[in-house]
Formats: structure tokens, sequence, C-alpha cells
């Protein structure tokens, strides 16, 4: 059986993902997706009937179970600096990042 | 006797009654702790030492002196003539996947090791309001993703009270070990795919996955949004329902926990079972799983000592008058594990994206050049390889270009699940049942070591748990024997959408029914450090 997730795909998920893997730790991921894979490959034999809705969630939301909409309030946050004080790199109650990669416009 | 022995409602009545102190309560607690877990989790734990083979490890983080103060304020309320509530004095554990202020809150990972909660979850803090002492954070799997507790960042990881060459279960592996090893006589877990239940089989405690909603999930570091249900870990029924009944309840931060209003959970505890209607299904009583040399599924009978558990629990409750229902058939739920595979991994990809080095948590301490690289190197240190492996996963099948065959697909497969419970609990339907009794459990728990890295049969730990969280309703887990080895057995009851009161009435008949049974009698492994 040849592997769904090939070492090109991996490289561009690990990409996407913002990853970075020795080859060992690759080696590990990739067989573990493509096992993964093999059992999700089970829902294909599923009969789907045209009427079969997605649930994004088991229990219906009705009225009954669900708060009603409220007025959208402004409720400010207690202890701001607290929050903030858990960033790596705080300036000025900025959160500091290095340069973001860009591309100037012509 | 200690008092780590008795029941959590015993405990908090007499501390209510001021016949007990609840600072007294605590330091049976922290000798309890001192004698059976050893040292807790850490991110540098060296060498793994013949004595840490013996002993629990449920805890990342104990709060002692925050506990103490907590003990302190209950003694005092009572010695003024308040009632500190229905938990006065009794002295939890929280899974470290909970929020808690001022406390680390680590998910059990390097990302979040330097992380101190600005805010309290929602269930944390009702059982704190209702007088809940909390001792600690205790022990998952890296951000719940596992089903033995050994992915943890926090090493020595939690092994299993009753046998400590094995697994306690997971990702509540600490919740449930901590509560057999009478560390706490509750502890509040989360269940996302059984997360509770399969560590209370293995662990041979109470575990509840309520209805999705029924307890608020704010303040919960999330894993899949659609799945998790934060829920409690027991020593028994009666102490699940008391837990339930502080813990539930609608929440304005958290627009998914339902308005319902809260049964009196405690008053099921006196019902009897005569009349009900309680299912057992065949599809439960065998295990499936794909052979991955050839891609099919191949069928497995459960072991015979997990199945004479289920017919017992059954025989048990027919003495006692409910009606078992033969033949249930639930033919979509082997389903369940592959739709997971799915629905799961999206939902934490999307989840873990805001891990990143920026707001808070781990920032690599390496050279970068531009934002991308620090992300890059940031995420490489900080995640462990399962939550990388879900990421990587969550993102293909979620790509244009595949969705429709996978993340598509799998929300409809759900419906699908869904349709089966729906069915089965219909109450003008074929089966009208007021309960499902099923094994928690393909086994009993594992050794270290055995599963951990196949991650494909490592999750199928959860095939008989998963169903109810694809449906949303209720399930709980309750001890139903111990095996020849030693071990605990688990037994399921799943029941409709909001029905957990028909859970506490079933598992406390059950427990009444099976109370001098001689595997009652048997006590976990490291026991023998307290007599």
């Amino acid at each position: 059986m040849t592997d769904e997730i090939t070492p090109e795909l991996f490289e561009h998920l690990v990409d996407l993902a913002a990853f970075a893997f020795d080859p060992k730790e690759a080696k590990y991921l990739r067989r573990e997706l493509n096992n993964q894979l093999k059992a999700i490959h089970q829902l294909a034999a599923v009969p789907l009937e045209e009427d079969v809705p997605p649930a994004s969630h088991g229990v219906p939301y009705t009225d009954q179970n669900s708060p009603s909409l409220r007025e959208d309030l402004w409720v400010p946050c207690d202890n701001p600096d607290e929050i903030l004080a858990q960033a790596p790199q705080v300036e000025d109650r900025y959160f500091i990042v290095p340069d973001i990669p860009h591309t100037e416009l012509e | 006797m200690s008092l780590m022995d008795k029941t959590a409602r015993n405990v908090a009545e007499k501390v209510r009654r001021g016949e007990l102190s609840a600072v007294t309560v605590l330091e049976d607690a922290f000798e309890r702790i001192s004698a059976v877990d050893g040292r807790p989790g850490a991110l540098d734990y060296g060498e793994i030492s013949d004595e840490d083979k013996s002993k629990v490890h449920a805890f990342i983080t104990l709060t002692k002196d925050r506990a103490y103060q907590q003990a302190q304020d209950v003694d005092r309320s009572v010695s003024e003539g308040e009632d500190p509530g229905p938990l006065a004095g009794v002295p939890i554990t929280v899974k470290d996947i909970f929020c808690i202020k001022g406390t680390p809150s680590t998910a059990a990972s390097r990302i979040l090791a330097n992380f101190v909660a600005p805010y309290t979850a929602t269930p944390v803090e009702r059982l704190e309001a209702a007088g809940a002492i909390t001792l600690g954070k205790v022990n998952l799997d890296e951000f719940t993703y596992g089903s033995s507790s050994e992915s943890s960042a926090f090493q020595p990881a939690t092994r299993n009270p009753w046998h400590t060459d094995y697994v306690p279960g997971g990702s509540s592996g600490g919740s449930a070990a901590a509560v057999a090893a009478g560390e706490g006589l509750l502890s509040i877990g989360t269940d996302t795919g059984g997360s509770i239940r399969q560590p209370a089989a293995f662990c041979g405690v109470v575990g509840l996955k309520p209805t999705y909603g029924r307890v608020s999930r704010y303040g919960l570091i999330a894993f899949g949004s659609s799945l998790d249900c934060p829920g409690p870990v027991a020593r028994n029924v009666g102490d699940a329902a008391l837990m339930l009944s502080v813990m539930a309840g609608e929440d304005r931060r958290d627009s998914t926990a339902a308005t319902l209003p809260v049964p009196d959970y405690l008053s099921s505890l006196d019902k009897d079972v005569r009349g009900l209607r309680i299912g057992i299904s065949p599809d439960y009583m065998r295990i499936p799983y794909p052979d991955l040399q050839t891609g099919e599924v191949v069928v497995a009978d459960l072991p015979k000592e997990i199945r004479d558990a289920i017919l017992n629990a059954a025989q048990a409750l027919a003495d006692q008058g409910a009606e078992i229902v033969e033949n249930v058939p639930m033919p979509n739920m082997s389903y369940g594990i592959p739709t997971y595979f799915v629905i799961s991994r999206v939902e934490a990809a999307s989840n873990l994206h805001r891990f990143d080095g920026v707001k808070y948590g781990y920032r690599t301490q390496s050279e970068f050049s531009d934002l991308r690289e620090m992300y890059r190197k940031t995420r490489a240190e900080g995640f462990g390889l399962q939550p990388k492996l879900r990421i990587l996963m969550g993102m293909y099948v979620s790509a244009a270009q595949y969705s429709e065959q996978y993340y598509q697909r799998a929300l409809k497969v759900r419906s699908k699940i869904r349709s089966d419970f729906e069915a089965a609990f219909d109450p003008q339907g074929a089966y009208r049942l007021d309960a499902l009794l099923t094994p928690t459990t393909p086994t009993t728990a594992f050794k270290l070591g055995d599963v951990y890295g196949d991650t494909v049969l490592m999750q199928y730990a959860d095939q008989l748990t998963v169903p109810a969280n694809h449906a949303g309703i209720p399930a709980i887990s309750i001890p139903g024997g111990i095996s020849s080895e030693g071990l605990p057995i688990g037994i399921q009851f799943q029941a409709p959408d909001y029905r957990e009161d028909t859970l506490f009435q079933v598992g406390n008949a059950f427990e009444q029914a099976t109370d001098d049974a001689d595997w009652r009698k048997i006590k976990p492994q490291v026991m023998k450090f307290v007599e």
C-alpha cells in the first residue's frame, strides 16, 4: 500500500504548521499519520444517505437548552497588566515580536 | 481509618456540622500524598529510579499554602455559624488543563510550563465556592492527547495505584490515580473521547462524562471544542452525583453551557431500578480494529473477564427489578474512532495555533531572525510529538482539497452515530432504553511503554467510550470487578441527553447490590505504603 502522506506532502504540512523536525521525528510522525489514515479510510465504506446532515455537535441546540442572545455589553478586564505580564516580551503594554517577513510593494 | 478512605459526602457533612475541622482533613490528605505519591512531575526529571517506579506521581503542582488558607476559611465560617457549602472541607485535585487564578496551569506541556493563569475555570470556581479544598494540579497526557498519561512533558508520568508497572489510563490519569490512592476524595477531569471514563475504569474509580454543555468549559484549555466535557472523578457514585450537582449549570461565559435547570442528583440515589429498561448491545461486546498491513478491519472478542463483568452487572440489576433488553443494535459505533481521528484532530489543530510564543507561554531561547522563525522554533521546542501529530493531521484532513473526503464525511458519520443512540433511547421506539450497559474499555490497564508510540492502538483504547462524545450524551464508568491480574474492570452506562440522574440511579443500585462482593475488598497496591 503506498503512503498517502508522501515525504513531499509531509514537508508541505510541516511548513504550513510552522514546525521543524529532525529526520527521526519526521519518520515517526509520517508513519503515524499514514497509519491513522488507514483507520480513517473505514469512513469511506459508511453508507451515507442523501439526507444525513453533518453534525458539528452531538446535542441539538434549542431554545430550551441555549442562552438567549443578550445585549453586546462592553465589560472591562479587571487585570490587564497581569495578563500582559505573561507575555515573553512587552514594551509600553504592547506585545513585541521580531520582524514580520514581508515584501515591499512597488 | 484515614479520612481519605471515607466518602466526600460523609466528610462534608461532618465539617458542616463542626464535628471535623477542614484543616484536619487536609492534614490527612497531605499525609496520604507524602506516603504514596513520590515526586511530582517536572520538565527536568533526570533518571527514573526504582523508588519512582513504586509511586503514583499524580501531581504536577501542589498548592499547599493556598489549600491551608481555604481550609482555615471553611473552619472559620463553620465557627461563625455559616454554611461553607455542600463540599465543605472536601480535598479535591484538579486536572492541570483547568485554569486556577495564580497557579501554574501547564496542560502538561513545555509550551505552557511557565503559564500562571490570570483567572479560574467556572467548574473549579463552583467547587471551591461550595467549600472544596484544592490540593493541587494533577498530571495528564500533554494537552489531554492520549489514553495513558505517558505523553506528559512532566515526568515521572502518573502510574496506576493498583499496580505501578501499569498505566493509569488517560488523559485524566492523574485525576483517576489520585482518587484511587486516596490523595484527595474527588477530582475534576475532562472527557473528549473517553478521558475521564477510561482512566476511571483502569484505576477502579467512578468517572462521569456529563452531557455536552451540562458543565461549562470556561477556563478549560481547549482540545476538541465540540467534544470536551468537564466531569467528576470520585470513589463512589454518590460522591460523583454531589460533585456534578455543584459543577453543572449555565454560565454566561460559555454560550454552549446548557441553560436547563440542574436536577437534584442526590435524590436519584434513593430510587431503585424497578422497571428501568437497560440495554446490552452485541456491537459493544466485540472489538473491531484495523489491520495496518492490509487496511482490513479485524474483529476480536472482548476479553472474557470483561464480558463476564457486564453480564454479572446485568444480572445484578435484573435481580433488583430492572428489565434487561438484549441485542440492541449500535451499528455505527465501530466508526467512532475513525470519525474521532478526523474531528478531534481538526478541532485540536485549530485550538493549538494560539500557542505561538507571543502572548503567553514559552518562547524559544535560541536565535531567530524573523517572526516566522520564532514561531517555528518556539513550537518545535514547546510542543511534544503528540500535539504536533494532531496539528499535522488536523490540517491535512480539513484542507480544502481533502475536506469533503474526510472532515465533511466524518461530520455526517457523527450524525449516524448519534442516530444509533436516538433509536435506542426513543420512548416510542423498539428498545425504549433508559440506559445502555457496556464495557468501558476493551482491555484492563496495559503496562507502561507497551502501547505508547503506536498512536492507532492507543486511540483504540477509547473505542467504547468515544461514541458518547460524538453523540453528546452522558456516560459513566463505575468499577465492575477486578481481573485475575488484580486490575480493575470498568462498566459503562450511557443515557439520553441530560439524564445523568438515571446514570446515578443505576450506578448506585449496582454499587449497593455488589457492596459485599469479594472484589470490592481488594485494595490498590500502593496502599502498602499506608498500612
